[in-house]
Protein backbone atom coordinates (compact mmCIF):
# COMPACT_ATOMS: atom_id res chain seq x y z
CA UNK A 1 0.00 0.00 0.00
CA UNK A 2 1.27 3.56 -0.97
CA UNK A 3 1.61 5.85 1.88
CA UNK A 4 -0.74 8.78 1.79
CA UNK A 5 1.17 11.64 0.81
CA UNK A 6 1.99 14.95 3.38
CA UNK A 7 0.56 18.37 2.75
CA UNK A 8 1.53 21.78 4.43
CA UNK A 9 -0.07 22.58 7.94
CA UNK A 10 -1.22 25.92 5.95
CA UNK A 11 -1.68 29.11 7.82
CA UNK A 12 -4.43 28.37 10.14
CA UNK A 13 -3.56 25.51 11.87
CA UNK A 14 -3.90 27.77 15.72
CA UNK A 15 -7.93 26.76 16.42
CA UNK A 16 -7.25 23.43 15.70
CA UNK A 17 -4.17 22.13 16.65
CA UNK A 18 -3.36 25.29 19.31
CA UNK A 19 -6.52 26.11 20.24
CA UNK A 20 -5.95 27.88 24.09
CA UNK A 21 -2.92 28.72 23.07
CA UNK A 22 -4.39 31.17 20.57
CA UNK A 23 -6.96 31.56 22.86
CA UNK A 24 -9.98 30.02 20.58
CA UNK A 25 -12.74 28.28 22.11
CA UNK A 26 -11.62 25.12 22.26
CA UNK A 27 -9.84 22.70 24.57
CA UNK A 28 -5.95 22.18 23.83
CA UNK A 29 -4.47 18.42 24.70
CA UNK A 30 -1.51 19.41 24.42
CA UNK A 31 0.34 22.53 24.87
CA UNK A 32 3.91 23.48 25.82
CA UNK A 33 4.41 22.57 29.69
CA UNK A 34 5.90 19.20 29.45
CA UNK A 35 6.22 19.08 32.91
CA UNK A 36 4.81 22.16 35.41
CA UNK A 37 7.85 25.05 36.20
CA UNK A 38 6.49 24.74 39.20
CA UNK A 39 6.11 21.65 40.29
CA UNK A 40 9.24 20.01 38.71
CA UNK A 41 12.37 21.44 40.20
CA UNK A 42 14.75 20.02 37.58
CA UNK A 43 12.06 22.13 34.84
CA UNK A 44 14.44 23.74 31.87
CA UNK A 45 13.24 25.88 29.29
CA UNK A 46 13.83 25.31 25.52
CA UNK A 47 13.07 28.57 23.54
CA UNK A 48 13.95 29.64 20.20
CA UNK A 49 13.49 31.05 16.63
CA UNK A 50 12.64 29.77 13.57
CA UNK A 51 14.10 32.20 10.44
CA UNK A 52 13.79 31.63 6.70
CA UNK A 53 16.44 31.86 4.30
CA UNK A 54 16.04 35.90 4.49
CA UNK A 55 16.83 35.62 8.31
CA UNK A 56 13.43 37.13 8.96
CA UNK A 57 11.55 35.05 12.01
CA UNK A 58 8.89 32.92 10.80
CA UNK A 59 5.43 33.72 12.94
CA UNK A 60 3.55 30.70 11.71
CA UNK A 61 5.36 27.79 12.70
CA UNK A 62 4.64 25.09 14.71
CA UNK A 63 6.92 23.15 16.84
CA UNK A 64 6.53 19.69 18.38
CA UNK A 65 8.88 17.80 20.73
CA UNK A 66 9.21 14.65 21.61
CA UNK A 67 11.32 12.54 23.64
CA UNK A 68 11.75 9.03 25.57
CA UNK A 69 14.79 8.70 27.82
CA UNK A 70 13.62 5.20 28.67
CA UNK A 71 12.18 6.54 31.57
CA UNK A 72 10.31 9.98 30.86
CA UNK A 73 7.67 10.19 27.57
CA UNK A 74 7.02 13.67 27.19
CA UNK A 75 5.74 15.23 24.26
CA UNK A 76 4.83 19.36 24.01
CA UNK A 77 3.14 21.39 20.69
CA UNK A 78 3.83 25.13 20.62
CA UNK A 79 3.26 27.83 17.92
CA UNK A 80 5.32 30.58 17.04
CA UNK A 81 2.56 32.96 16.70
CA UNK A 82 1.74 34.15 19.93
CA UNK A 83 5.10 35.62 21.62
CA UNK A 84 5.73 39.04 21.18
CA UNK A 85 9.24 37.76 19.65
CA UNK A 86 7.53 34.94 18.16
CA UNK A 87 10.12 32.34 20.03
CA UNK A 88 8.34 29.18 20.74
CA UNK A 89 9.15 28.03 23.95
CA UNK A 90 8.57 24.56 26.33
CA UNK A 91 8.95 23.82 29.65
CA UNK A 92 10.15 20.21 30.62
CA UNK A 93 13.36 18.19 32.01
CA UNK A 94 16.39 17.06 30.03
CA UNK A 95 16.26 13.55 29.56
CA UNK A 96 19.07 11.46 30.73
CA UNK A 97 21.79 9.72 28.24
CA UNK A 98 19.84 6.34 26.83
CA UNK A 99 22.26 3.34 26.06
CA UNK A 100 25.54 5.63 25.87
CA UNK A 101 23.72 8.69 23.41
CA UNK A 102 24.18 12.62 24.02
CA UNK A 103 20.84 13.30 25.42
CA UNK A 104 18.26 15.06 23.23
CA UNK A 105 15.06 15.98 22.60
CA UNK A 106 13.48 15.21 19.19
CA UNK A 107 11.76 17.81 17.22
CA UNK A 108 9.18 18.26 14.29
CA UNK A 109 8.74 21.24 12.44
CA UNK A 110 5.66 21.82 10.91
CA UNK A 111 5.11 25.46 9.13
CA UNK A 112 3.45 26.76 5.90
CA UNK A 113 5.32 26.84 2.68
CA UNK A 114 6.33 23.40 4.45
CA UNK A 115 4.22 20.45 1.84
CA UNK A 116 6.11 18.04 3.86
CA UNK A 117 7.28 18.49 7.82
CA UNK A 118 10.86 18.20 9.06
CA UNK A 119 12.75 16.64 11.91
CA UNK A 120 15.51 17.84 13.97
CA UNK A 121 17.07 17.41 17.06
CA UNK A 122 17.77 19.77 20.53
CA UNK A 123 21.05 18.15 21.99
CA UNK A 124 22.88 20.42 24.78
CA UNK A 125 25.57 22.85 24.86
CA UNK A 126 26.11 21.46 28.76
CA UNK A 127 26.91 18.29 27.96
CA UNK A 128 30.30 18.02 25.76
CA UNK A 129 31.50 14.81 26.59
CA UNK A 130 28.52 12.60 25.53
CA UNK A 131 28.08 15.33 22.62
CA UNK A 132 31.54 14.26 21.18
CA UNK A 133 31.22 10.59 21.19
CA UNK A 134 27.70 9.85 19.95
CA UNK A 135 27.11 8.26 17.02
CA UNK A 136 24.11 10.53 15.38
CA UNK A 137 25.93 13.70 15.61
CA UNK A 138 29.23 12.39 14.57
CA UNK A 139 27.18 11.30 11.43
CA UNK A 140 26.45 15.51 11.02
CA UNK A 141 29.35 16.96 8.78
CA UNK A 142 31.08 18.50 11.30
CA UNK A 143 30.82 22.25 10.28
CA UNK A 144 26.99 21.82 10.55
CA UNK A 145 26.93 19.88 14.25
CA UNK A 146 26.24 23.20 16.09
CA UNK A 147 22.86 23.69 14.53
CA UNK A 148 22.12 20.73 16.61
CA UNK A 149 23.50 22.14 19.78
CA UNK A 150 20.85 24.73 22.27
CA UNK A 151 23.19 26.88 24.21
CA UNK A 152 22.66 26.79 27.84
CA UNK A 153 22.08 30.57 29.05
CA UNK A 154 21.59 30.53 32.45
CA UNK A 155 18.35 28.36 33.23
CA UNK A 156 17.47 28.09 29.38
CA UNK A 157 18.41 26.78 26.64
CA UNK A 158 18.51 28.54 23.34
CA UNK A 159 17.63 26.77 20.12
CA UNK A 160 17.51 28.78 16.79
CA UNK A 161 16.03 26.67 13.61
CA UNK A 162 17.38 27.97 10.73
CA UNK A 163 15.61 26.90 7.27
CA UNK A 164 18.49 27.68 4.96
CA UNK A 165 21.22 29.94 4.82
CA UNK A 166 24.97 29.45 6.21
CA UNK A 167 23.84 27.71 9.35
CA UNK A 168 21.17 26.06 8.06
CA UNK A 169 19.48 23.40 10.78
CA UNK A 170 20.37 19.69 9.98
CA UNK A 171 17.08 18.05 9.09
CA UNK A 172 17.42 14.24 9.60
CA UNK A 173 15.43 11.48 7.19
CA UNK A 174 13.83 9.77 10.04
CA UNK B 1 11.43 -4.20 18.52
CA UNK B 2 14.96 -3.74 18.45
CA UNK B 3 14.71 -4.95 15.07
CA UNK B 4 12.04 -3.05 13.75
CA UNK B 5 12.90 -0.27 11.33
CA UNK B 6 10.05 1.91 10.11
CA UNK B 7 10.41 2.70 6.40
CA UNK B 8 11.22 6.09 5.41
CA UNK B 9 8.83 8.54 3.64
CA UNK B 10 8.15 7.43 0.35
CA UNK B 11 9.24 10.13 -2.05
CA UNK B 12 7.42 8.70 -5.08
CA UNK B 13 4.03 10.12 -3.33
CA UNK B 14 5.35 12.43 -0.89
CA UNK B 15 5.82 16.24 -1.95
CA UNK B 16 9.50 17.89 -1.96
CA UNK B 17 10.43 20.45 0.05
CA UNK B 18 11.00 23.31 -2.42
CA UNK B 19 8.10 23.52 -5.07
CA UNK B 20 8.62 27.07 -6.53
CA UNK B 21 4.92 27.27 -7.89
CA UNK B 22 4.06 27.57 -4.01
CA UNK B 23 5.83 30.39 -3.41
CA UNK B 24 6.04 29.79 0.28
CA UNK B 25 8.60 27.06 -0.01
CA UNK B 26 11.28 29.09 -1.67
CA UNK B 27 12.44 30.30 1.64
CA UNK B 28 10.78 27.62 3.71
CA UNK B 29 12.39 24.46 2.17
CA UNK B 30 15.62 23.16 3.27
CA UNK B 31 18.06 23.05 0.66
CA UNK B 32 20.76 20.65 2.29
CA UNK B 33 21.01 17.07 1.76
CA UNK B 34 18.70 15.22 4.66
CA UNK B 35 21.29 13.52 7.09
CA UNK B 36 20.04 9.79 7.39
CA UNK B 37 19.34 8.96 10.93
CA UNK B 38 19.69 5.67 12.79
CA UNK B 39 16.30 5.07 14.45
CA UNK B 40 16.52 4.52 18.37
CA UNK B 41 13.88 4.73 21.07
CA UNK B 42 12.44 8.39 20.66
CA UNK B 43 11.51 7.22 16.55
CA UNK B 44 9.79 4.11 17.38
CA UNK B 45 7.79 5.72 20.27
CA UNK B 46 5.56 8.49 20.35
CA UNK B 47 2.74 10.20 21.84
CA UNK B 48 -0.12 8.32 23.02
CA UNK B 49 -3.09 10.16 23.82
CA UNK B 50 -6.28 8.57 25.81
CA UNK B 51 -9.96 8.78 24.59
CA UNK B 52 -10.57 10.00 28.49
CA UNK B 53 -9.45 13.98 27.14
CA UNK B 54 -11.69 13.83 24.37
CA UNK B 55 -15.13 15.90 24.72
CA UNK B 56 -18.85 14.21 23.34
CA UNK B 57 -18.71 16.22 20.43
CA UNK B 58 -15.12 16.52 19.49
CA UNK B 59 -15.75 14.52 16.79
CA UNK B 60 -18.75 16.29 15.22
CA UNK B 61 -18.11 19.61 14.29
CA UNK B 62 -22.01 20.33 13.19
CA UNK B 63 -22.33 19.95 17.14
CA UNK B 64 -19.32 21.51 18.66
CA UNK B 65 -19.58 25.62 18.27
CA UNK B 66 -23.62 25.80 18.54
CA UNK B 67 -24.05 28.95 19.67
CA UNK B 68 -28.11 29.82 18.86
CA UNK B 69 -28.47 27.48 15.67
CA UNK B 70 -27.50 24.85 13.33
CA UNK B 71 -24.54 25.57 11.64
CA UNK B 72 -25.09 26.54 7.49
CA UNK B 73 -24.00 24.38 4.83
CA UNK B 74 -23.75 20.66 3.37
CA UNK B 75 -23.90 18.01 6.08
CA UNK B 76 -21.14 15.60 5.38
CA UNK B 77 -19.97 12.21 7.40
CA UNK B 78 -16.03 11.14 6.49
CA UNK B 79 -15.18 8.03 7.43
CA UNK B 80 -12.51 5.47 6.78
CA UNK B 81 -9.31 3.31 8.24
CA UNK B 82 -5.95 4.48 9.70
CA UNK B 83 -3.42 1.82 8.66
CA UNK B 84 0.21 1.44 7.84
CA UNK B 85 1.73 0.19 4.28
CA UNK B 86 1.92 -3.42 5.82
CA UNK B 87 -2.00 -2.87 5.94
CA UNK B 88 -2.17 -2.87 9.77
CA UNK B 89 -4.77 -1.04 11.44
CA UNK B 90 -4.39 1.70 13.72
CA UNK B 91 -6.18 1.34 16.75
CA UNK B 92 -6.64 3.91 19.43
CA UNK B 93 -4.27 6.78 17.50
CA UNK B 94 -5.58 10.82 17.96
CA UNK B 95 -6.97 12.40 14.30
CA UNK B 96 -7.47 16.05 14.29
CA UNK B 97 -9.19 17.82 11.97
CA UNK B 98 -9.53 21.49 10.97
CA UNK B 99 -11.30 23.39 8.21
CA UNK B 100 -13.06 26.19 6.59
CA UNK B 101 -16.61 26.86 6.77
CA UNK B 102 -19.19 26.31 4.39
CA UNK B 103 -18.61 29.46 2.90
CA UNK B 104 -14.39 29.02 2.30
CA UNK B 105 -14.01 31.02 5.88
CA UNK B 106 -11.45 29.89 8.75
CA UNK B 107 -12.41 31.25 12.02
CA UNK B 108 -8.29 31.90 12.32
CA UNK B 109 -7.79 35.41 12.95
CA UNK B 110 -5.36 35.47 10.29
CA UNK B 111 -7.86 35.17 7.26
CA UNK B 112 -9.26 38.28 6.08
CA UNK B 113 -11.10 36.76 3.54
CA UNK B 114 -14.33 38.71 3.16
CA UNK B 115 -17.21 35.67 3.51
CA UNK B 116 -18.88 35.15 6.31
CA UNK B 117 -18.28 33.58 9.41
CA UNK B 118 -20.59 31.07 11.12
CA UNK B 119 -21.24 31.59 14.42
CA UNK B 120 -22.23 28.02 14.77
CA UNK B 121 -19.41 26.47 13.09
CA UNK B 122 -15.82 26.54 14.66
CA UNK B 123 -13.93 23.94 12.19
CA UNK B 124 -12.26 21.59 14.14
CA UNK B 125 -12.62 18.21 16.06
CA UNK B 126 -10.67 15.56 16.50
CA UNK B 127 -11.30 11.59 17.21
CA UNK B 128 -9.29 8.68 17.87
CA UNK B 129 -9.77 5.32 15.35
CA UNK B 130 -11.40 2.81 17.16
CA UNK B 131 -10.03 -1.14 17.72
CA UNK B 132 -10.00 -1.96 14.30
CA UNK B 133 -8.46 1.01 13.15
CA UNK B 134 -11.47 3.47 11.63
CA UNK B 135 -12.78 7.10 12.28
CA UNK B 136 -15.37 8.94 11.73
CA UNK B 137 -16.40 12.42 11.73
CA UNK B 138 -19.49 14.60 10.97
CA UNK B 139 -18.52 18.27 10.11
CA UNK B 140 -20.21 20.39 7.18
CA UNK B 141 -18.42 20.25 4.01
CA UNK B 142 -15.58 23.46 3.44
CA UNK B 143 -16.09 26.14 0.79
CA UNK B 144 -13.30 26.75 -1.40
CA UNK B 145 -11.36 30.35 -0.63
CA UNK B 146 -8.43 33.11 -2.23
CA UNK B 147 -5.24 33.28 -1.09
CA UNK B 148 -2.44 35.04 -2.32
CA UNK B 149 0.06 32.88 -4.06
CA UNK B 150 -0.66 34.00 -7.49
CA UNK B 151 -3.28 35.78 -9.56
CA UNK B 152 -6.71 34.70 -8.88
CA UNK B 153 -5.67 31.87 -6.89
CA UNK B 154 -8.10 29.63 -5.33
CA UNK B 155 -7.59 26.73 -2.95
CA UNK B 156 -9.98 23.66 -3.48
CA UNK B 157 -12.36 22.54 -0.86
CA UNK B 158 -10.25 20.58 1.65
CA UNK B 159 -10.19 19.40 5.08
CA UNK B 160 -6.89 19.19 6.91
CA UNK B 161 -5.94 16.45 9.08
CA UNK B 162 -2.74 15.34 11.34
CA UNK B 163 -2.13 12.16 12.30
CA UNK B 164 0.10 10.45 14.69
CA UNK B 165 0.32 6.98 14.04
CA UNK B 166 2.22 4.16 15.64
CA UNK B 167 5.30 6.52 16.58
CA UNK B 168 6.84 9.82 15.31
CA UNK B 169 8.17 8.25 11.88
CA UNK B 170 4.55 8.02 11.35
CA UNK B 171 3.89 11.39 11.76
CA UNK B 172 1.45 12.55 9.10
CA UNK B 173 -0.42 16.39 8.23
CA UNK B 174 -2.18 16.24 5.33
CA UNK B 175 -5.24 17.74 3.72
CA UNK B 176 -8.37 15.58 2.38
CA UNK B 177 -9.80 16.84 -1.51
CA UNK B 178 -13.30 16.19 -2.93
CA UNK B 179 -13.88 14.03 -6.09
CA UNK B 180 -14.17 15.94 -8.85
CA UNK B 181 -13.09 19.51 -7.60
CA UNK B 182 -11.97 21.73 -10.81
CA UNK B 183 -9.91 23.91 -8.33
CA UNK B 184 -7.26 20.71 -7.90
CA UNK B 185 -5.67 20.93 -11.26
CA UNK B 186 -4.70 24.85 -10.49
CA UNK B 187 -3.59 24.05 -7.06
CA UNK B 188 0.02 24.00 -6.31
CA UNK B 189 -0.25 22.87 -2.96
CA UNK B 190 -1.89 19.79 -4.79
CA UNK B 191 -0.21 19.40 -7.65
CA UNK B 192 3.17 19.77 -4.95
CA UNK B 193 2.62 16.46 -4.84
CA UNK B 194 4.05 13.75 -7.65
CA UNK B 195 1.60 12.55 -10.07
CA UNK B 196 1.74 8.93 -8.56
CA UNK B 197 0.36 10.28 -4.96
CA UNK B 198 -2.34 12.80 -5.77
CA UNK B 199 -5.61 10.34 -6.31
CA UNK B 200 -4.31 9.56 -2.69
CA UNK B 201 -5.51 12.87 -1.67
CA UNK B 202 -9.11 12.42 -3.17
CA UNK B 203 -11.77 11.17 -0.81
CA UNK B 204 -14.58 8.95 -2.48
CA UNK B 205 -17.79 9.72 -2.58
CA UNK B 206 -19.32 6.81 -0.45
CA UNK B 207 -22.93 5.75 -0.96
CA UNK B 208 -23.04 3.08 1.84
CA UNK B 209 -21.98 5.91 4.66
CA UNK B 210 -24.41 8.27 3.32
CA UNK B 211 -26.78 8.86 6.32
CA UNK B 212 -30.27 9.27 4.58
CA UNK B 213 -31.84 12.86 5.21
CA UNK B 214 -28.82 13.32 7.58
CA UNK B 215 -25.48 14.00 5.65
CA UNK B 216 -23.89 13.04 1.68
CA UNK B 217 -20.82 10.26 2.97
CA UNK B 218 -17.36 10.45 1.73
CA UNK B 219 -14.41 7.92 2.56
CA UNK B 220 -10.66 8.62 3.12
CA UNK B 221 -7.98 6.03 4.18
CA UNK B 222 -4.96 6.80 5.55
CA UNK B 223 -1.62 4.85 4.78
CA UNK B 224 1.74 5.72 7.37
CA UNK B 225 4.56 4.36 6.94
CA UNK B 226 5.30 0.50 7.76
CA UNK B 227 7.78 -1.47 9.10
CA UNK B 228 10.98 -4.42 8.02
CA UNK B 229 8.97 -6.25 10.51
CA UNK B 230 6.58 -7.18 13.09
CA UNK B 231 6.87 -4.90 16.06
CA UNK B 232 4.85 -7.51 18.13
CA UNK B 233 7.05 -10.03 19.89
CA UNK B 234 6.20 -13.56 19.00
CA UNK B 235 5.41 -15.56 22.82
Amino acid sequence: MKQTPSQTVGPYFAYGLTPEQYLYDFKQLVGNQMVSPIEQSEAITITGKVFDGNGEVIPDAMIEIWQNDGENKLFGRFGTGTDPQNRFIFSTIKPQSFAGQAPYLSVIVFMRGQLIHSYTRIYFSDEPQLNSTDEVLNAVPAERKHTLIAEKKGNLYEFNINMQGENETVFFEV
Amino acid sequence: MSNTIYNQFDREVHPPYLAPEYKSTILRAPTKPLVILKQSLSELTGPVFGDFNLGEFDHDLTKNSIKNGEPLGERIVVHGKVMNENGQPIPNTLIEIWQANACGRYVHKVDQHDAPLDPNFLGAGRCMTDKDGNYKFYTIKPGAYPWGNHYNAWRPNHIHFSLFGANITNRLVTQMYFPGDPLLQHDPIFLGVPPKGRELLISKFDLDATEPNFALGYRFDFVLRGHNATPFEKI
